[in-house]
């Protein structure tokens, strides 16, 4: 799923497709836009955009770095705490705490790429999962996150900005605001794709030797872009905490990171839009089979299990390829 | 009953998928109800089910506020503290629920309680944990229907300490287990007790093998499993195929029904713990046997259990508060539960004012197999502790002013 | 820290290698699975629980543990192979991730088809009779079943290895992890050497869950915490690799046990504190081949 060769040929698409192609940050940003519209409740669409958000940060790492990382919990987790322990604690600014938990969990993802990055395949996975357990443990440790009673008081009812004040207790303003975010990662995310650097690291995961070959350093990519990964998931992170209030010890647990695995496997990666279809579909299948019966887990399963029989390239990514984008 | 509930579900979670047109009536009284459908704690969470559902049926069956109906929305929380705060944001938001009742861990009804309170709506919490009486998490909105660990190891601890017997604990390294610990301590030291050591072991072990021999070699009289659910299953297991029995007492501040069902009679033969309910309690309590009988009547004859009639209570209470304040409003409701004497299944009950939690007996229970007069009778009563505020810890202690 | 003493300690170890032993199996089950067939068996834990529950059902028909011992894991194996053939055949050739999603919805479903068959809460396993009693091993008492999980682990591995190395069907496993084209390239039938893994390798875990089983109990739960320390403990010694499998069980279960006594709140990462040390010192594990999965 995670070889997609660019064809050198593109087929003539049609115009609006054409346009969307060229334009997918915009486009994507309108379709989350009026995406609680189209869902059973904002509180689902909420984390249909924090996981959407968390499975992008991820998908740069796996789908256009070709690495797989079973420790992203980290850094969603080290994100949460940071935002929450600097509210609730420290009473600072939502513009403080979400900017410190950014830096945190990049520093964080620092450490544990200088760490990993000499393995690789299914070992580079191992040691992230390793890594980031001895984080899990660190912080639960910490009297201050609250063990596993988890971090509460992370109250932000309202948002002052000048000459506005959003209520954050009404859902749906509280989705605009962290849309906000989540559209400037997009964003940020689309440039990092288009650069130079962006070519090197899909060259990277196609053949790491011949990028070697033609001098790149692809320690110092494949790091970069473990940072920035690292960066947009404690983003992620950050939202979440704000979203529920409080944080969750299982926020830094192996289980969230499986979760982002499989939301990106689900959506498709090294597509644009992949992830958001991923947590979408993933939170939603468990939302409305939980609702309709208590052996949900037995429905989600068989799902799954369709999914990847009859959708190998995830379920946006059959849709592109139907599409014949790419 | 189920499969048409389950129906109902179905057709208003698609009902409400579409644009709701406005009722011609009002709306009915919702209570929210997340618990753990899916995890350890299942079955547990299905008696809890069960139970709020006869409560609502008592309710409807007597007229309701009114003419207007209660009407109960089960989530699954997955035990997951994430989810369940999802849960209540999503049953408060979407559902205009009017009330939560639910949580069946300590980090989950704090994250439950955590929502509501931001936004005003009761929450009844109906599992075990001492830090939401505390008042950083306490709201003049939060109540808690459950005994909290100080409570139980106040009664427990009275019961079997005696002056200058050795005591020993074997804690589960959270904050449950380190509640009971810390409860039991001050117990141990009122009654004359030695603490001769503790042995802490994480939560969740399978094995203990490592902890028994350790914990045989300081002799004590009584050992006290501080763990609940499977680690106390799996740690008094162990420890009996060690044979430690045979020379010293097991007592364990909670012995659930669910465990001593899925452990054996083997394993609990001969221990001594603390519960909320137990129904032979109907002998001497005549709430709980008519509650009982409505119990087994809507359920094959089942006997109620100790976490599901927690949860019984809670509704059962809350709703008689709505019909004292003859309203569904919260704040009038607040102050109608906060000074309510009710009841429900066990004898007297009330909520404290300092921290809303609910005074209540505690029962100590020893596990019975050799006197069983039918297949639910599991437990034998030994005592029941009346509800008092010495059980609890003090107001000022929990820092309120 | 009081009452340790030399005999704790040993006893301590004693107690590491049960442990040791049940992670053992396990690893070995999932090494073959990814040696062989490069399949992330996520639902190895699953079949780890299911072998438990069969042995529950077993034991109903037939009071006897021995019967048990042998049955499960034919039962467990039986299912592996089916599901080799119908679930995860179909997804070869097409990478790493296809298996693993699909393991991981199949865990799922196990899981929740326990959980309508047997109940939620779990049910009560005794102990057999005649291991209740406890054994003088030199340093102490020591419970008897536990020795006989550990001797019981030593007669499967011997079996295993010389079934890999001394019969020409374990000749065609170890051919086909090196080099499966060649092996097809000779005419044999790749496809039904790693059906036959697979079951193996399920059919390990079954047996595993049944031996764990008067130990803790059971419940649909149990083999969720178990799938992860089989991950370790596998990539630990080395993908691929048996006596790495063995060595990196019995080393985790020991350090385990160890932490317990002198460390208690770090007994649950200090698996995961030797794997990222292994794994910083050799990428490879213990005694994992560079190539097989990079």
């Amino acid at each position: 799923m995670n070889t997609q060769t660019k064809t050198l040929f593109t087929p003539r698409l049609a115009a609006p497709m054409q346009w969307i192609q060229s334009h997918r940050v915009f486009a994507s940003i309108l379709l989350l836009a009026v995406f609680p519209w189209l869902t059973p409740n904002q509180s689902v669409a909420i984390n249909v955009l924090i996981y959407g958000l968390y499975a992008l940060g991820f998908n740069l790492l796996f789908g256009y770095m070709g690495m797989l990382s079973f420790g992203h919990a980290a850094f969603f987790g080290i994100g949460a705490y940071t935002t929450g322990i600097l509210i609730a604690q420290y009473h600072l600014q939502w513009w403080i705490a979400i900017p410190s938990a950014m830096a945190l969990s990049s520093a964080v993802a620092l450490v544990m790429g200088l760490l990993a990055i000499r393995t690789r395949g299914i070992y580079f996975a191992m040691v992230t999962l390793a890594l980031s357990q001895c984080v899990y443990f660190l912080v639960y440790q910490f009297p201050v996150s609250g063990g596993e009673n988890g971090l509460r008081g992370v109250n932000v009812p309202e948002v002052v900005l000048p000459g506005l004040t959003l209520d954050l207790l009404n859902p749906t303003v509280k989705y605009y605001f962290f849309l906000v975010f989540v559209a400037l990662a997009l964003w940020a995310v689309s440039r990092i794709l288009a650069s130079p650097f962006g070519g090197v690291v899909e060259a990277v995961r196609e053949n790491e030797a011949r990028t070697r070959a033609c001098g790149f350093d692809v320690e110092r990519t494949k790091l970069l872009t473990f940072v920035l990964s690292g960066a947009f998931c404690g983003l992620a992170g950050a939202l979440n905490a704000i979203h529920l209030s409080s944080v969750p010890i299982e926020t830094l647990h192996y289980e969230t990171s499986g979760l982002v695995v499989m939301i990106c496997l689900l959506g498709g990666m090294g597509s644009f839009l992949g992830p958001f279809v991923g947590a979408a579909l993933f939170l939603m299948i468990q939302d409305v089979f939980s609702i309709w019966t208590e052996h949900w887990q037995l429905y989600v399963g068989i799902v799954f299990i369709i999914f990847v029989l009859f959708f190998p390239k995830g379920v946006w990514g059959t849709v592109l390829e139907k599409l014949n984008v790419h | 009953m189920n499969f048409i509930r389950k129906w109902a579900h179905a057709f208003c979670a698609a009902a409400s998928l579409s644009t709701s047109v406005a009722y011609a009536q009002i709306p009915p009284i919702k209570i929210g109800l997340p618990v753990p459908l899916t995890g350890p704690y299942g079955a547990e969470a299905k008696d809890q089910v069960k139970n709020a559902e006869l409560a609502v049926k008592e309710f409807n069956d007597a007229g309701g506020l009114n003419g207007r109906k209660a009407e109960l929305l089960v989530r699954d929380d997955k035990l997951n503290p994430g989810e369940a705060a999802t849960r209540a944001l999503e049953l408060i938001e979407k559902d205009k629920a009017n009330f939560i009742v639910g949580g069946l861990s300590a980090a989950t009804q704090l994250a439950i309680n955590n929502v509501t309170k931001q936004r005003k709506v009761i929450y009844i919490s109906i599992s075990q944990s001492d830090v939401i009486n505390e008042s950083s998490d306490f709201s003049r909105y939060t109540f808690h229907e459950a005994l909290n660990p100080h409570m139980t190891t106040q009664a427990v601890g009275h019961y079997a300490f005696k002056k200058g017997m050795r005591v020993a604990f074997l804690t589960a390294d959270y904050a449950y287990g380190q509640e009971m610990t810390r409860g039991f301590t001050r117990v141990a030291k009122e009654m004359g007790a030695d603490v001769v050591g503790e042995l802490k072991h994480p939560l969740g072990s399978s094995d203990y093998s490592t902890f028994l021999p350790r914990l045989q070699a300081l002799k004590p009289d009584i050992l006290v499993f501080n763990n609940f659910g499977r680690d106390n299953q799996v740690s008094i297991k162990q420890a009996t195929d060690f044979g430690m029995k045979k020379s010293m007492k097991f007592v364990t501040p909670i012995m659930t029904y669910t465990s001593r069902l899925a452990a054996g009679p083997h394993v609990y033969e001969g221990v001594v713990g603390g519960t909320s309910y137990f129904w032979s309690i109907e002998d001497k309590t005549a709430s709980a046997r008519i509650f009982n009988d409505q119990y087994k009547a809507s359920n094959d004859g089942v006997y109620p259990s100790d976490y599901g009639s927690m949860a019984y209570s809670a509704v059962k209470s809350l709703l008689a508060a709505v019909k004292t304040a003859g309203t569904a409003d919260t704040e009038k409701v607040v102050d109608a539960l906060a000074s309510l004497k009710y009841d429900t299944y066990k004898g007297q009950q009330y909520y404290r004012a300092c921290d809303h939690q609910s005074l209540q007996s505690v029962l100590i229970i020893e596990s019975n197999s050799k006197e069983a007069r039918n297949p639910a009778d599991v437990f034998k009563v030994l005592q029941v502790v009346p509800g008092s505020e010495k059980l609890l810890r003090g107001c000022s202690e929990l820092g309120f002013k | 820290m009081d009452g340790i003493t030399a005999q704790l300690l040993g006893l301590q170890i004693f107690t590491g290698l049960a442990l040791g032993a049940i992670y053992v199996l396990l690893a070995v089950g999932l090494s073959l699975i990814f040696g062989m067939l490069t399949v992330v068996n996520f639902a190895h834990g699953a079949f780890f629980m299911v072998g438990a529950y069969a042995g529950y059902s077993l034991y109903q028909i037939f009071p006897n543990f021995w019967i048990c011992l042998i049955g499960v894991p034919v039962i467990t194996g039986a299912i592996g192979l089916l599901v080799e053939r119908f679930l995860v055949r179909p997804l070869y050739g097409r990478g790493i991730d296809y298996p693993l999603l699909l393991t991981f919805g199949l865990a799922y479903v196990m899981v929740e088809l326990v959980r309508m068959g047997y109940g939620k809460q779990g049910l009560p396993f005794d102990t057999p009779e005649a291991l209740q009693d406890s054994v003088d091993v030199f340093v102490g008492q020591f419970p008897a079943y536990r020795i006989f999980v550990i001797v019981v682990t030593a007669v499967i591995l011997v079996g295993l290895w010389f079934f890999i190395e001394k019969t020409s069907f374990g000749l065609i496993i170890r051919a086909g992890a090196r080099d499966p084209s060649i092996v097809r390239i000779l005419g044999i039938d790749i496809t039904k050497v790693w059906l036959i893994v697979f079951g193996l390798g399920t059919g390990i875990a079954g047996l595993a869950g049944v031996l764990s089983a008067p130990l803790q109990g059971i419940t649909p739960e149990m083999g969720g915490s178990v799938l992860i320390i089989s991950f370790v403990v596998t990539v630990v010694g080395g993908m691929g690799s048996l006596v790495g499998a063995v060595i990196a069980g019995l080393l985790v279960g020991v350090v385990e046990s160890l932490a317990v006594l002198f460390f208690p709140e770090g007994a649950k990462v200090s698996m995961f504190v030797i794997m990222a040390l292994v794994l910083l010192v050799k990428p490879q594990g213990l005694f994992g081949r560079s190539g097989l999965m990079s």
